[in-house]
């Protein structure tokens, strides 16, 4: 009787570490960080030939912005770089001082916050079939990037917060939350509508 | 006088290691929590480019990838920026096919939330990702995300 007390042992637990690092290993090969973010686009429609064409734009609403083969913008037909695109697309959309070349206004009554004028701006881009990924990605990123800041200062004028905070609100779970936010953020987008119409691809050179 | 250095001879006992499983658990959890499965075998070099003002895919099973890249294996595949589905490599004209078949596999309600997902590498021309995006208007999917790294907007410090 007494030896078979002797035989309960503990088990040996000195191998749990190396398992616990097989798995472990195993995981951090297996898997990857990589998250999914990204610039959120939405494609038109695809044409169909019995549609009528859209009614032509005015010149001064049209802010037209063309890539190359080489990587160079050409912007409303001046040669510029990357960087000062943000400025000049958000000139052009809010046209601050109504300047006659840049777009018209018109009256809208905007929920919240009663009658507003809304440039009735159009952001047209088109690239070469060379152009660079990089740079198309900028582009977008840049144009978007006018918008947000003028969506924020609109935002933090009217409403106190900045509009990239109203867009994290309106995806809150909470319905009392996120209710009033979603409307703070469908009226600024109304004032800043995001036009960006990509042209139909042409090749010219390589 | 050495009152404390009565120990002086005694060889430090070693340092236990009991807790050493806790530990190696403790990272084991962090990383199955935090990490998802890779997708694909990757068979192209992929750099994405980066931005700033990006969003966050909300439901990754609501999201396809398309990637396009030039193939690791050159010597095979050549330089020529190549599409890859799933695991393998693919031409435009598959592209109809692969969305159609992918939305086919989920749920009605949920097939008009189906995001695309293009992970293109930075070099690639625009070329074939125009091309690309003209197949998937055509099967009328027009929700797309253009996959980058963050960049850090100092301007927003």
């Amino acid at each position: 009787m007494a030896r078979n007390k002797r035989e309960l042992q503990e088990i040996n637990a000195g191998s749990m570490a190396d398992i616990a690092f097989l798995l472990l290993v195993f995981f951090l090969v297996t898997t990857t960080m990589d998250s999914s973010w990204g610039l959120s686009r939405k494609l038109p429609p695809p044409l169909i030939d019995t549609q009528e064409p859209p009614p032509p734009i005015k010149d001064r609403n049209v802010f037209v912005v063309l890539a190359n083969a080489n990587d160079q913008l050409l912007v409303e037909g001046e040669l510029m770089d990357i960087s000062q695109l943000r400025e000049a697309a958000k000139e052009f959309i809010a046209n601050p001082n109504r300047k006659d070349e840049l777009p018209e206004f018109k009256e809208v009554d905007v929920n919240l916050l009663g009658k507003m004028p809304v440039s009735k701006q159009v952001i047209s881009l088109q690239n070469d079939n060379g152009t660079s990924y990089k740079l198309y990605i900028q582009v977008q990123n840049e144009l978007e990037a006018a918008y947000n800041e003028l969506r924020d200062q609109l935002s933090l004028e009217k409403f106190g917060t900045k509009y990239s905070i109203l867009e994290d609100l309106a995806k809150s779970d909470l319905p009392s939350e996120a209710e009033p936010a979603k409307e703070k953020v469908k009226a600024v987008r109304q004032v800043y509508p995001q036009r960006i119409s990509e042209a139909e691809p042409k090749e010219t050179g390589n | 006088m050495s009152k404390f250095k009565k120990d002086g001879n005694k060889s430090t006992p070693a340092v236990s290691t009991a807790s050493l499983p806790d530990i190696v658990f403790m990272l084991l959890f962090f990383f199955m929590v935090t990490t998802v499965m890779r997708e694909v075998d990757l068979k192209i070099k992929l750099n994405q480019p980066e931005a700033t003002e990006i969003e966050k895919l909300e439901d990754r099973s609501l999201v396809d990838y398309i990637y396009i890249g030039e193939p690791t294996n050159t010597a095979l595949y050549g330089t020529v920026p190549k599409i890859q589905l799933d695991d393998d490599f693919a031409t435009v004209d598959d592209i109809q096919d692969y969305v159609i078949q992918k939305r086919a596999d989920r749920p009605e309600q949920v097939q008009g939330a189906i995001t695309v997902s293009l992970k293109v590498d930075e070099d690639t021309k625009m070329g074939i990702v125009t091309d690309v995006k003209q197949q998937l208007r055509k099967v009328q999917s027009l929700k797309i995300s253009y996959s980058t790294r963050e960049k850090v907007d100092k301007n927003k410090f």
